[in-house]
């Protein structure tokens, strides 16, 4: 029991360390890629022992910052809830990386380790539901912080994250018809099957490629950056975290953060295989021309690991390119996306794949 | 009044998907991005220097090239004995917008000589660049030409340059010691102002 319990704390130490750590991370790639796009150098002017690593601890003194920054509560606000709202926002945030497997069993001895925090036979239910109660984060905080803006940015990320929820929960719907399965874990693994003569890896992505594009689009949706920060626009138009300031401020660009890299963790779950690598089984690699080569356990599960990483790190580097390509949507242009485009498009996706279905039969 | 005709863009099939705009949006930041991080690691190796791979000056470190007929901050220009060129002919304080220059002419120990300044100031903080000083002057003894663009000071004492400073550039307030041999009158030599600034009523 003990055993089992000390397995669950270390994975979720290991998820969170590594979650979090990417979120500070991206701070940097954040300046340093934007800096890269635009012919900048972007920030290095943060030394430790004169060492400037490139501006890597630019994020450890915005923590500093953050951490020491005060904290004002203004005077009309509801303090509970303007305190609780960005420990909302975080809470939900991070409990979503419960579900998400990050590699295939490890097996060591007798034991039998599933690299995932909780196994949920409705994993995708699961995260669904804490991005979704996400929102609350965000709409307590424009509601507790008694500012007609931030109110107003408040119910813009309501409506924009609902709507968009709508076409993230359809174009999943389409993967889920095709592997048969809630369980993330299971998901992944039904992905590590080839087709077209065993050349190809049975992904998400070429399955239901359509269902990718609206996830992606919905995706980033969903994590209120570029294109679609109409609820924070940093410059112009001002967002539900008006009121907010030092760390709690903070937790709320964590938060985007946080969500950024869910997101890219579920893209990669759903449609890039998880922790797949091409041709590689559990017993070791098995290519389409007929050479095979052994792999122990570890290993397998370690190059699994590795290669979810990596998806991973693609998608943020993605969707930051993304973020600093595009402009931002009109308000009603981004309903109508999300209506008349998406959804649609979206509930289309789900007929044409059960009528595949019915013909081929279900993928497993 | 006439009647314009505003033609609104027409987005095509392809605009309309997004997509397609998209991905040439894409492909602009993309070749920058991997542009850029090329050259950032072939300038760590010495190589293609001669690219730059952003805009950037780090500016307290790099200068940024200026033309050399940029107006930066004055100098008094020296014959070769190392007193200055100029001959105190109150030219330059003469035809100064905006009264920045102060001269007191003395005499000069060299009979071939007429006048030299034993004062020459101008205060930086009313300086309008101009340049009207260096084009008026007969000797060539005044010059704006050396480069230096950082003039900031704690106060506007501080902005007041002395002979001693617009003989050599690299001086900086306070002044601790003086090194001019020629006669002239300074703070630190007689210990107090005399001439236009001291005496003028808001001093």
């Amino acid at each position: 029991m003990l055993i089992e319990l000390s397995i669950k704390v270390a994975l979720a130490g290991i998820v969170l360390f590594g979650v979090l750590n990417l979120a500070g991370f991206h701070t940097w790639v954040e300046r340093k890629q934007s800096a890269l796009i635009q012919d900048r150098i972007g920030a290095n002017r943060a030394p430790i022992f004169g060492f400037r690593a490139l501006g890597l601890f630019h994020s450890i003194a915005d923590a500093i910052k953050l951490f020491t920054k005060e904290d004002i509560i203004p005077a009309r606000v509801d303090r509970t809830l303007h305190t609780l709202a960005p420990f909302f926002s975080v809470f939900f945030a991070l409990v979503a990386f419960a579900a998400i497997p990050f590699g295939d069993r490890l097996i060591i001895g007798e034991r039998v380790i599933d690299l995932q925090v909780a196994q949920i036979d409705v994993a995708l239910l699961y995260v669904f539901a804490m991005l979704s109660l996400g929102v609350y984060g965000v709409i307590l905080a424009g509601f507790a912080s008694r500012n007609n803006y931030a109110i107003m940015g408040g119910l813009r990320a309501t409506a924009q994250m609902i709507s968009y929820e709508i076409a993230l929960g359809m174009a999943v719907v389409g993967v889920v018809m095709v592997y048969g399965t809630m369980d993330l874990a299971e998901l992944v693994r039904a992905q590590g099957r080839t087709f077209a003569g065993g050349w190809l890896p049975l992904w998400g992505i070429f399955t239901q490629p359509i269902a990718f594009l609206i996830f992606l689009i919905a995706a980033l949706a969903e994590t209120k950056r570029i294109p679609f920060d109409l609820p924070e626009g940093e410059s112009e138009i001002i967002g539900y975290f008006v009121e907010y300031s030092g760390m709690k401020f903070g937790m709320f660009f964590l938060t985007d953060f946080l969500e950024t890299i869910l997101v890219a963790a579920l893209a990669t779950t759903l449609f890039f295989g998880g922790w797949q690598i091409p041709y590689l089984t559990p017993e070791g690699f098995v290519f389409p021309w007929g050479a095979e080569l052994a792999v122990s356990n570890l290993v397998y599960v370690m190059l699994g690991v590795t290669s979810f990483s990596v998806k991973i790190l693609l998608f943020c580097f993605l969707f930051m390119q993304l973020r600093w390509t595009l402009p931002r949507f009109r308000y009603d242009q981004l309903m109508a996306l999300g209506w008349k485009g998406l959804f649609p498009i979206a509930l289309a996706n789900v007929v044409v794949t059960a009528v595949v279905l019915l013909f081929v039969g279900e993928a497993n | 009044m006439a009647i314009k005709t505003v033609h609104r863009p027409v987005l095509t099939f392809w605009e309309k998907l997004y997509l397609p705009q998209v991905l040439s949006g894409l492909r602009i930041t993309f070749r920058h991005f991997f542009r850029n991080l090329f050259l950032h690691i072939a300038h760590q190796f010495g190589r293609l220097k001669h690219l730059r791979a952003a805009e950037t000056y780090q500016y307290p470190e790099e200068l940024r090239p200026i033309m050399s007929r940029y107006r930066s901050r004055h100098r008094l220009t020296l014959r070769d004995d190392g007193s200055p060129r100029c001959v105190g002919c109150m030219l330059c304080e003469t035809v100064c917008p905006a009264l920045c220059i102060t001269i007191v002419a003395g005499e000069h120990p060299d009979p071939n000589v007429e006048k030299a300044p034993i004062r020459f100031d101008i205060d930086l903080g009313v300086c309008v660049y101009c340049g009207y000083c260096v084009e008026v002057c007969p000797e060539d003894a005044i010059r704006m030409d050396t480069g230096i663009l950082d003039l900031a000071a704690y106060s506007r004492e501080a902005m007041r340059l002395d002979i001693h400073e617009l003989m050599d550039p690299e001086l900086r307030k306070p002044l601790t010691d003086c090194n001019l041999d020629f006669p002239h009158e300074c703070q630190i030599h007689e210990g107090e102002l005399r001439g236009a600034w001291a005496s003028s009523p808001e001093a």
